[in-house]
């Protein structure tokens, strides 16, 4: 059940509440794309925000509050889902840094996962991460690379329960382990699960993507740049004049609006230091989306760079 | 680790190449000026390689462990287990190789450095003083600012590179072992460095 704050905020994202704050209708002159979970129907922008190595910046208090700035605009820019793992060193401190400092404790979606070899220890990490990151709890925890899922499901899913969490999934990443991963989106009722894809990297759509929409599994894109290298050479050569039927000025867009469009895509989750950057992201989740012709075109300009 | 020929170099970098030298800024910031200490013992254990002094060798493993502690404590449990939680097993090493040239060099006497002036002993202590006074100039050499410099005795890569110069003169099985820890955690550093590189495109 969502309670007003929550309410306000899809608004805001869905761009419903421009004509109430100005200053958001400056920044955000079109409808943010969302996607349904499909296990509650919740609405989530279609565009989150990744922690891995860019938010591990220790207890640097320059870079601390550059991360506070990119939270920041990705909230003001109806941005919500913001991801996080144990694994990631000290990015779950600088997130609960930036949410304290930013209020913006409650306006995100915060999804984390467990990462630990004992299934004893799984409760252990995840209150560990909940102080780091300063919340009551977690909408959506997963289990991260599919380490020991066998033990941690059934603490996610008797948390959930309990109403300590409102979602459960697992991920994998470049590829690893989709037959197992296969295997438990078959055998558990899972609400999400996190996958690498992009333009080059399109092997979930063959069996996981059809998957997921046939057991009403929301899907997170994680690496949808590989990590800056897809960006990096991609800048070699210029965006076709044709992007701009589906609203793309830079190469981010244009990727990010091809993960996106997929009809089993509900969230992909780039990485960045920069405000430029995070409110370029938050723009593809926005305007047109290419079609199925399209992204054949797209595919194709991608691997010619 | 399941499928792990799918592993690069690079999955295994959790942080930023500018997350990285901004931990060495900080660190320098925060212990300075023990920097110069740290360059005062590298010089000092040159002279007392290439001289002739009573109790030589246990003072020279005796500085040495108190700059593989120094390190361990303040640099890679403090500051570096920040970023990569790998850095908890790797200060461990590094205070486990201080207590291993505690207890070989200073308290057993085991530790005995080939005598000067032959041209092994020039050559190490040679290579020494390089590190001691080179080191900290590769980061502004690098575009990086001078508070970014790595010196020996208080960051773990020119105490490496030094201390493996300084155990070739060592005489005797102990060499070995002790060379262990020191070796190992170059080929991490390099490691570290080509990650970065490759990651930085």
């Amino acid at each position: 059940m969502w309670n007003r704050r929550q309410a306000l905020h899809a608004m805001a994202a869905a761009g419903v509440s421009a004509a109430l704050r100005p200053s958001l209708a400056q920044v955000q002159p079109r409808a943010l794309l969302t996607r349904p979970i499909p296990s509650t129907g919740e609405a989530l922008p279609a565009v989150g925000l990744g922690s891995w190595i860019t938010f591990n910046v220790g207890d640097d208090p320059v870079a601390r509050d550059a991360c506070t700035e990119v939270m920041r605009n990705f909230v003001e820019t109806g941005g919500r889902m913001i991801d996080s793992s144990p694994m990631y060193g000290s990015s779950q401190d600088t997130i609960g840094y930036g949410l304290r400092k930013a209020a913006l404790t409650g306006r995100v979606f915060a999804a984390d996962k467990v990462w630990i070899s004992s299934g004893a220890e799984g409760r252990e990490q995840i209150e560990r991460s909940r102080r780091k990151w300063q919340v009551n709890r977690f909408d959506l925890l997963e289990v991260h690379n599919l380490l020991d899922w066998q033990e941690h499901l059934p603490t996610l899913f008797a948390m959930k329960a309990a109403g300590q969490l409102r979602y459960v999934g697992v991920t994998t990443s470049e590829g690893r382990r989709h037959r197992d991963l296969e295997q438990i989106m078959r055998s558990q009722p899972l609400d999400f699960v996190q996958v690498t894809y992009n333009p080059v990297d399109r092997e979930v759509e063959e069996r996981i993507l059809p998957l997921a929409r046939d057991r009403g599994i929301a899907v997170i894109v994680n690496r949808p740049f590989r990590q800056g290298a897809l960006l990096h050479a991609l800048a070699r050569q210029p965006l076709p004049p044709w992007s701009a039927d589906i609203d793309c000025t830079s190469w981010a867009q244009f990727v990010l609006k091809f993960i996106v469009s997929h009809p089993a895509i509900t969230c992909a989750i780039p990485a960045t230091t920069s405000v430029a950057h995070v409110r370029e992201n938050m723009s593809a989740a926005s305007g047109r989306l290419p079609d199925t012709a399209m992204r054949q075109r797209m595919i194709a300009a991608v691997e010619r760079g | 680790m399941s499928e792990w020929w799918t592993y690069r170099l690079t999955s295994f970098l959790l942080f930023s190449p500018r997350t990285y030298h901004r931990l060495f800024e900080l660190y320098n910031l925060a212990i300075w000026p023990a920097q110069l200490a740290g360059v005062t013992i590298g010089l000092a254990i040159v002279a007392l390689l290439i001289g002739h002094r009573a109790h030589r060798d246990r003072i020279v493993a005796g500085l040495l462990a108190l700059c593989w502690l120094w390190v361990a404590w303040a640099f890679l449990y403090q500051r570096y287990a920040q970023i990569n939680w790998a850095a908890t097993w790797f200060a461990a090493a590094f205070a486990f190789e201080a207590l291993l040239l505690a207890a070989s060099g200073v308290f057993a006497g085991r530790i005995n450095f080939s005598p000067p002036p032959g041209p092994g002993v020039r050559i190490a202590a040679t290579l020494i003083a390089i590190v001691v006074v080179g080191y900290p100039l590769l980061a502004p050499l690098a575009g990086r600012p001078w508070t970014a410099a790595e010196t020996f005795g208080v960051t773990p890569d020119p105490t490496a590179i030094a201390t493996v110069a300084t155990l070739a003169l060592v005489r005797g099985c102990v060499r070995g072992l002790l060379l262990i820890i020191p070796l190992l955690w170059c080929a991490i550093a390099g490691a570290t460095l080509w990650a970065m590189a490759t990651a930085s495109g």
